[in-house]
């Protein structure tokens, strides 16, 4: 530590620079692509066209997730202020005998406050933390007796003071802010205020709440590694803290930063202040920024390792609790490889740096590896179980910003949890979370304006929703109504969005006329079943079932009437999507194509396409040969019947009428293996096919946000070349104008690659979510389709034993 | 008649419970039968080869043993119809389940055929039998005369002489009876046919489906994706144990019931011709003693000498018409007896294996996780 203070002076200049080309570069930053910088470039995003498209519905989320914040929020606080309670006389006996410890200590039993503040992040957090980081700076200079630890801790002083001076800064931003978390407690007419608040102001808002949080949590993780009682608590909340699991793509960056320019910063304890405002200023990309302080401000106090991952992980929590949904969004997914990494990683170091600071950690060390082994398991096993908790703590804190960010926020746990977790819990989360079925359809109206009513009942227990279950009517229209804005809505990110089942004229209208026979029974049950799946496939989309209009479709009893999809009817749909399947193989023509992955996934797509169409027309042959059988047993069964009533010989007759119910049995069983023929593979097939059309409209969606960009790219050569021709020409008048003009259209050719990637990272992410749906799908299908089979067979079985002494019996 | 079946087994020089038609050969068009018999007189074993024409032959001859007393009156064992190679659909629509695999049933129609021939009493007496199950000699390959019994003439007189009324109300009642029965057994032959064939078409489709599963499978390192393309090899082997089982499910039908239905469906046709034979000679001998009634004083003893004659011929019809109907009676629910057992045991064991194995499936399957 002392060393560290000594070192301090110095390369201040250097780390700023840094800073400052960081925030100066933005999105720039083409040359050294880290997966950490996609992440921010995305991040800083999402928030602008999301909230767009979210913000009126936004108020309604906030109704619903009125009650839940409150109840979540009483538990982190009530948590976390024992915890300090219990870790103050902890620190103040440390604090005799260890000079050395004294402040940090102190700090530490502070900053569980500032934690509690994160943790809490939602609704006071703002207004909180500035208090309590100004409680800090008054505290630790009170309790300051080591010379060695005056550089230090006023290095902290500093580092809070800034924080605060940060909060006086963007006052207005931080209570719009606060105004909006606090939407979820006060009533809702803030939260609305807040919500409605500009654009900008939201940008901002959350940009220096980042500031805060990501600093606070950094002097939260410092009372970690000291004092064990709060371990605990601590690991609670980390587990509990909702985007815990998120903190991977932060906690990149910091462990990139840190390696950087970990010494950098560790010479540079009070620079910080001036090396942020002007990051202040540029809202551009708060995080980078943030996080490199924090991480100088911990390296400064404890240089270990842990700490910063800690940081990261308490960072990322109140980080991603206001901005962290679409932050993840876009979010590469290698969230387990990075927390392994760290994992294995940070274990060692912290050992290597707790020796270097013997001094001071050196007592620690060791337990501060435990420590940190422990949150980190209990992180990784826990999680499924604190899922829902989590989910619960999540959601009110995303809900305040706008439900976009709710939106986004939840996709990336699951996407997360999935790299982490056992397949077993997301099957746990897939069936318990939430199970929407269709039934009892019903005809309404008659002759050509009749249409179908289906009654959608949700089961859930995911705290977004008013009631555990509920039920309403939709009729088909409505489901398409719900694909056509959701595809409008997500398609263009990226997103595969499931596709209904087409709207079929024949089928529709054997059921208008109002024949009751099998067919059109039966084109009524496929139908309903396909409409099941879609919606199960929709809100099992971690992204999709925060859209406000899926929760809507769900839970009001009154849905305005879907026009446009009276146009959408099967050729058409069919038409829109081969359209749309030629556009991609006309434009991967003209794209020559950087990523070798999406060129293999598009042959992928197609090949599987081909096989799914083959194998349903196969299983569809296989169907109507089953139908035959049991039509053919049928009969059978009553030749014999006849042939027995015929018979002269009693037994020989008895045991023919026998034979002919056996039959007549067995005529049922034939009947129902078509049925699970169909229901099992034939559907589930076409579903797919479906399915796969939606991924190629994704790949067609990154496609065009490709064609974008480079359009953007050739006008501003063009742009550039008017403007050295004007140059050239000697005519300053028109060149500002050209000027301006280039950077309108560098921002746009900027803005159009962040698209882009954000869009081939989505589009990535969803592949690589379809293909393990889609296996796991196919395996859940089998297994079902093997238990009827075994059953039917067990059945049959059954039959014929009964049968045997019958026929023994004549003579 | 009882000591004529002792007489029976001396003059065969095989024993009839055994013989057996154990292989086919396609030589062209022609289809041609290995049919092997045990010897009475110890351990060796007749081996003969032939061909529907040499079946044909021992059949006529069988139907024109004019010098055995009621003869009209037995239930001729009823021959299948002539398989040919490559079948026009008639042909096999007439066939029905003999038509079916690689001849295997056909093979065992026609050793039901020469079983029932080689153990009937009266016609096993009959030296052609013994010719055709022991010679080495081809011995139908020059055409015998049609005679009396020549289906087509039937066909043209039945329409006149099926409707005639009985004097005697057993046969009566028999007949009235053979006519539903032959009209339903036929029906449900043909029903259960359409069944096998089903089955033989979803087996084809199990098949099918399988072989593109296997087309599915997807290359690549990423375990979701080998996961599925393992899925996809799985489900291909599942749908092609499917496959097998529906196969021996149609087997088993085929061989049991089908068989059974097919013989019942053949010999009430027989039973038929003998019936309307006996009616024909029922219609002869009215006739004769309306004609000897009314014939003038010279031609009336011939006239009465023609009664006699078919009164004695229609008498000894009637015995024998009435002892055949009374064993068929018998061996047919005997035999229908047996094809349901058999069949029933055969497909319960089948289901059993099937069973066992999507069980094995679907441990896999869940083993998979």
């Amino acid at each position: 530590m002392a060393t560290s203070s000594e070192r301090s002076p110095p390369p201040f200049p250097d780390s700023e620079d840094q800073d400052v080309l960081d925030s100066e570069v933005v999105g720039g930053r083409d040359s050294d692509e880290d997966d950490g910088e996609d992440l921010f470039m995305s991040a800083s995003d999402p928030p602008l066209t999301e909230m767009d498209a979210t913000l009126p519905p936004a108020n309604e989320p906030t109704d619903v997730l009125m009650n839940l914040p409150t109840d979540i929020m009483d538990a982190p606080l009530i948590e976390p202020v024992s915890s300090p309670s219990e870790s103050k006389p902890a620190s103040e006996v440390v604090s005799e005998p260890s000079d050395d410890f004294v402040d940090l200590t102190n700090n530490i039993t502070d900053s569980p406050d500032d934690s509690v503040a994160a943790e809490i992040a939602v609704a006071d957090a703002a207004k909180d933390s500035t208090e309590i980081s100004l409680d800090v700076p008054t505290e630790i200079p009170l309790d300051e007796p080591s010379d060695d630890f005056i550089d230090i801790i006023r290095s902290e002083t500093r580092a809070p003071e800034e924080e605060v001076v940060f909060a006086d800064v963007t006052v207005e931003a931080p209570t719009d802010k606060s105004e909006v978390t606090s939407g979820t407690t006060d009533p809702p007419a803030e939260g609305e205020t807040g919500e409605n608040a500009e654009q900008a102001a939201k940008e901002t808002s959350t940009a220096p709440v980042d500031d805060l949080f990501a600093d606070m949590p950094v002097s939260n993780t410092q009372k970690l590694p000291v004092i064990d009682k709060i371990v605990d608590p601590l690991v609670d909340l980390l587990s509990d803290a909702p985007p815990a699991a998120d903190a991977k793509k932060p906690s990149q960056a910091t462990v990139d930063l840190f390696e950087d320019e970990g010494s950098d910063l560790f010479t540079e304890p009070r620079q910080t202040k001036s090396a942020k405002q002007p990051q202040k200023s540029l809202f551009g990309e708060p995080d980078e920024d943030l996080f490199g302080e924090p991480l100088g401000a911990t390296a400064k106090k404890t240089i270990s390792k842990e700490q910063k991952e800690k940081s990261v992980m308490t960072k990322a929590a109140g980080v991603s609790s206001n901005i962290g949904g679409p932050l993840q969004d876009s979010n590469p997914a290698e969230p387990a490889d990075i927390f392994t990494e760290e994992a294995i990683t940070s274990v060692p170091s912290i050992k290597s740096t707790s020796t270097v600071n013997s001094k001071t950690n050196g007592v620690h060390s060791e337990e501060e590896t435990d420590i940190f082994a422990e949150a980190t398991v209990e992180l990784s096993l826990d999680s499924p179980q604190d899922q829902r908790k989590r989910e619960a703590a999540a959601k009110p804190s995303v809900s305040a910003p706008s439900s976009s960010g709710a939106a986004s926020l939840t996709k990336p746990q699951p996407a997360a949890l999935e790299e982490l977790e056992e397949e077993e819990e997301e099957e746990l989360e897939d069936t318990f979370e939430i199970l929407v079925s269709v039934k009892d359809p019903e005809k309404i109206g008659d002759g050509m304006n009749a249409y179908m009513a289906y009654k959608v009942s949700t089961q859930t227990t995911l705290p977004m929703f008013r009631s555990k279950t509920f039920t309403v009517r939709r009729r088909f229209s409505d489901f398409l109504g719900l694909y056509e804005k959701l595809s409008e809505k997500h398609g263009p990110n990226g997103f595969i969005v499931p596709p209904p089942p087409e709207k079929s004229i024949l089928g529709m209208t054997k059921v208008k006329v109002g024949k009751e026979d099998s067919s059109s029974a039966d084109f009524v049950e496929r139908r309903r079943g396909a409409l099941e799946r879609y919606l199960q496939r929709v809100v099992n989309h971690p992204s999709l079932i925060q859209d406000p209009d899926v929760r809507e479709f769900l839970e009001r009893e009154e849905l305005p009437r879907a026009v446009s999809t009276q146009a959408l009817s099967g050729a058409g749909f069919l038409k829109m999507i081969n359209k749309a399947t030629d556009a991609v193989s006309k434009m991967t023509i003209k794209m020559n194509e950087s990523d070798v992955w999406f060129e293999e996934k598009l042959q992928e797509v197609e090949a599987a396409d081909q096989h799914f169409r083959k194998l349903h027309a196969l299983v569809e042959s296989l169907v109507v040969h089953r139908k035959e059988l049991s039509l053919n047993t049928a009969s059978f069964a009553k030749s014999t019947a006849m042939l027995g009533s015929a018979e002269d010989n009693t037994a020989l007759s008895r045991a023919l009428s026998q034979l002919a119910e056996v039959e007549d049995k067995m005529e049922q069983l034939h009947q129902d293996q078509a049925a699970n023929d169909t229901f099992s593979f034939a559907e589930v097939i076409a579903d797919y096919i479906r399915l796969l059309g939606a991924v190629r409209g994704s790949f067609d969606h990154r496609m065009k946000a490709w064609q974008r960009w480079q359009d953007a790219q050739t006008v501003l050569q063009k742009k550039r070349e008017t403007e050295a021709k004007l140059l050239w020409a000697n005519k300053p008048d028109k060149l500002q104008l050209a000027k301006e003009e280039i950077a309108e259209w560098e921002a746009k050719v900027t803005q159009f690659e962040r698209d882009f990637e954000r869009v081939s990272a989505t589009v990535r992410k969803e592949v690589v979510r379809f293909e393990k749906e889609k296996a796991k799908n196919f395996k859940r299908q089998i297994v079902k389709y093997l238990e009827s089979l075994l059953q039917s067979q067990q059945q049959l079985i059954k039959y014929w034993e009964a049968f045997l002494p019958e026929a023994k019996a004549i003579a | 008649m009882m000591e004529e079946v002792k007489e029976v087994t001396s003059i065969l020089s095989v024993h009839g419970q055994n013989v057996k038609v154990t292989e086919v050969l396609k030589d062209g068009d022609t289809l041609t039968f290995l049919i092997v018999s045990q010897k009475l007189s110890g351990t060796g074993e007749y081996h003969v080869d032939r061909t529907y024409d040499d079946f044909e032959w021992l059949q006529q001859h069988l139907f024109s043993q004019d010098d055995e007393p009621g003869i009209q009156g037995v239930i001729f064992p009823p021959l299948p119809a002539k398989a040919q190679v490559n079948a026009s659909a008639k042909v096999v629509k007439q066939l029905g389940f003999l038509a079916l695999g690689e001849w295997q049933p056909y093979c065992k129609a026609l050793e039901i055929f020469l079983r029932q021939i080689a153990t009937h009493s009266i016609l096993s007496r009959n030296k052609a039998v013994e010719i055709f199950l022991t010679s080495s000699e081809p011995p139908g390959r020059q055409r015998v005369r049609k005679n009396i019994f020549n289906r087509l003439s039937q066909a043209v007189e039945g329409m006149r002489k099926e409707g005639h009324k009985d004097v005697d109300e057993f046969f009566q009642t028999e007949r009235d009876h053979n006519l539903v029965l032959t009209g339903y057994t036929k029906t449900a032959a043909e029903r259960f046919l359409d069944v096998v064939l089903t089955e033989q078409k979803i087996a084809v489709a199990c098949g099918h489906f399988s072989a593109a599963l296997r087309l599915c499978v997807e290359a690549g390192e990423d375990p979701d994706k080998q996961a599925f393309s393992k899925a996809c090899v799985k489900l291909s082997e599942l749908f092609e144990s499917m496959k097998k089982n529906i196969t021996s499910v149609a087997e088993n039908n085929v061989n049991t019931l089908g068989l059974g239905l097919d013989l019942e469906s053949r010999y009430q046709e027989a039973e038929k011709e003998m019936l309307f034979r006996r009616t024909c000679k029922l219609v002869e001998l009215e006739t004769a003693r309306r004609n000897a009634e009314r014939a003038k004083p010279v031609k009336k003893a011939a006239m009465e000498e023609v009664k006699k004659a078919t009164e004695t011929e229609f008498k000894h019809i009637c015995g024998v018409a009435k002892q055949e109907i009374s064993r068929f009676q018998g061996a047919r629910v005997e035999m229908l007896q047996q094809a349901l057992v058999q069949w029933c045991e055969k497909q319960l064991l089948t289901a059993r294996q099937n069973a066992d194995q999507f069980n094995q499936h679907l441990q896999v399957f869940r083993g998979m996780a």
